[in-house]
């Protein structure tokens, strides 16, 4: 892929992912408030919720957190440019550590015993999701020939979509998927459900545009991890695109069925299951890889 | 133009309400009212929150507490007082360790009485703070400038 192509990619990203995602949240929320049997608000509601937060006023406890949180949001943004532009995968995946170091190190940074516990739930939560995101990478590298991370390779290289080759990867990224979108379980700190047993985990020092900011880094992440689930059905074939783009919504949905089907999951449940999930569902998978492979 | 009042997020405190105002409170966000579909979150930290919603009169040991989560409270904020005992003091106003009303600690903007207040009118105390919302977004503005 020529550099202008994937500079244009990664300037659409920066500029519709927000959009795009935001509109996703607040079908989400209509959906979900259906599936409880109440109207739900107007799907316009997570823009409206992001605008007032960067119109509070802004009372900080410090001024290392909003560096921080400045720093968070850039290297998501990074990630994603990383991402879209069709470079390395393996790259990307670091780059998210590196802004999920920074939301731990904004919310460390205060001394509230909320933020101290929410971050602890949210390195217990990077545990169990992390191994899932590395090895989504390497299945990808072991799935295309000749073996490559690199975003634009691994779609021009394939005749044929990933995901016959990576069932058990896609699986297991999925499942990861309820907890990146900070969906269940309901005690993990940041979580959308309306009570939480950590008032507001790492985001409960974070006041007016500091918030906004998290919640617009949320956006641009879950565009990426969206990003990801398409790649597994991307390939040589344009026509391929629609095929990410159902298998997206799909996902999407799914998401918001295991949100309301599954209300009461708890972090400790979340570990257990992410890493029973990721060593069944991938690590045969990897197996399966390396005999076919020789 | 301000959107504070297309996504007022609530904070509920009970100050030494009977627990009668708070079950009324927690029915608003059930299917029967849904009071999401105002764009109302019931958030439990009072640095996200724009309504501060207070249940139950004021005691001596809660007094410092509300005054602390109405300082936590970002500019612009609304407060509710919900309930007889939140408004005046109600059946335990003369009791010795109660001071009286919400009004006796922080400023408030909007009276909801009834024992106990019933969902619908919490609700349109709610409506009636979030009207308030564009007026105060405004002066606050106003003073900036």
């Amino acid at each position: 892929m020529e550099l202008s192509t994937r500079l244009i990619i990664a300037g659409c990203y920066i500029i519709l992912a927000p959009f795009i995602i935001g509109l996703l949240d607040g079908f989400d929320r209509k959906i979900s408030a259906r599936m409880q049997g109440r109207r739900g608000p107007s799907v316009l509601q997570p823009f409206f919720d992001l605008k007032k937060l960067f119109e509070k006023e802004f009372l900080t406890a410090n001024k290392t957190q909003l560096f921080m949180i400045r720093s968070y949001l850039v290297f998501i943004v990074l990630s994603g440019i990383l991402f879209f532009g069709g470079f390395d995968i393996l790259l990307v995946v670091f780059s998210l550590s590196t802004a999920a170091m920074f939301l731990i190190l904004a919310s460390t940074s205060t001394h509230s015993p909320y933020s101290a516990q929410g971050t602890h739930r949210e390195l217990v939560q990077i545990m169990s999701c992390e191994p899932m995101e590395l090895l989504v990478a390497v299945g990808f590298y072991l799935a295309t020939t000749p073996s490559t991370f690199n975003v634009s390779e691994i779609i021009s290289g394939s005749q044929i979509p990933n995901i016959v080759f990576l069932p058990g990867f896609f699986v297991g990224f999925v499942f990861i998927l309820t907890i990146k979108f900070r969906k269940s379980p309901f005690d993990i700190a940041t979580s959308h459900h309306a009570h939480q047993e950590v008032i507001k985990g790492v985001t409960s020092e974070m006041v007016g545009k500091e918030y906004g900011m998290v919640t617009l880094a949320e956006w641009y992440e879950n565009a990426i991890l969206l990003g990801i689930v398409g790649l597994f059905f991307l390939n040589s074939n344009p026509v391929s695109i629609v095929g990410a783009i159902i298998a997206i919504l799909v996902v999407w949905f799914l998401e918001i069925l295991i949100d309301n089907t599954s209300a009461r999951v708890k972090w400790q449940l979340m570990l257990k299951l992410a890493w029973s999930v990721t060593i069944v569902a991938a690590g045969m998978n990897l197996l399966l890889l390396e005999i076919i492979r020789g | 133009m301000s959107s504070i009042h297309k996504s007022p997020w609530l904070l509920h405190y009970d100050g030494s309400s009977c627990n009668g105002c708070d079950i009324e409170v927690l029915a608003c966000t059930t299917p029967v009212y849904d009071v999401e579909r105002f764009g109302v979150i019931n958030t439990g930290n009072p640095m996200h929150a724009d309504i501060f919603l207070i249940t139950g009169g004021i005691n001596s040991q809660n007094e410092a507490v509300v005054k602390q989560i109405y300082e936590q409270m970002p500019q612009p904020k609304v407060v509710i007082a919900v309930g007889t005992c939140a408004c005046t003091g109600g059946i335990f106003k003369e009791c010795y360790n109660i001071k009286g009303g919400a009004d006796t600690v922080i400023p408030v903007d909007i009276y909801v009485p009834g024992c106990a207040a019933r969902p619908e009118s919490i609700i349109d105390g709610v409506v009636k703070g979030v009207a308030l919302f564009k007026e105060k977004a405004e002066a606050l503005k106003a003073a900036e400038n």
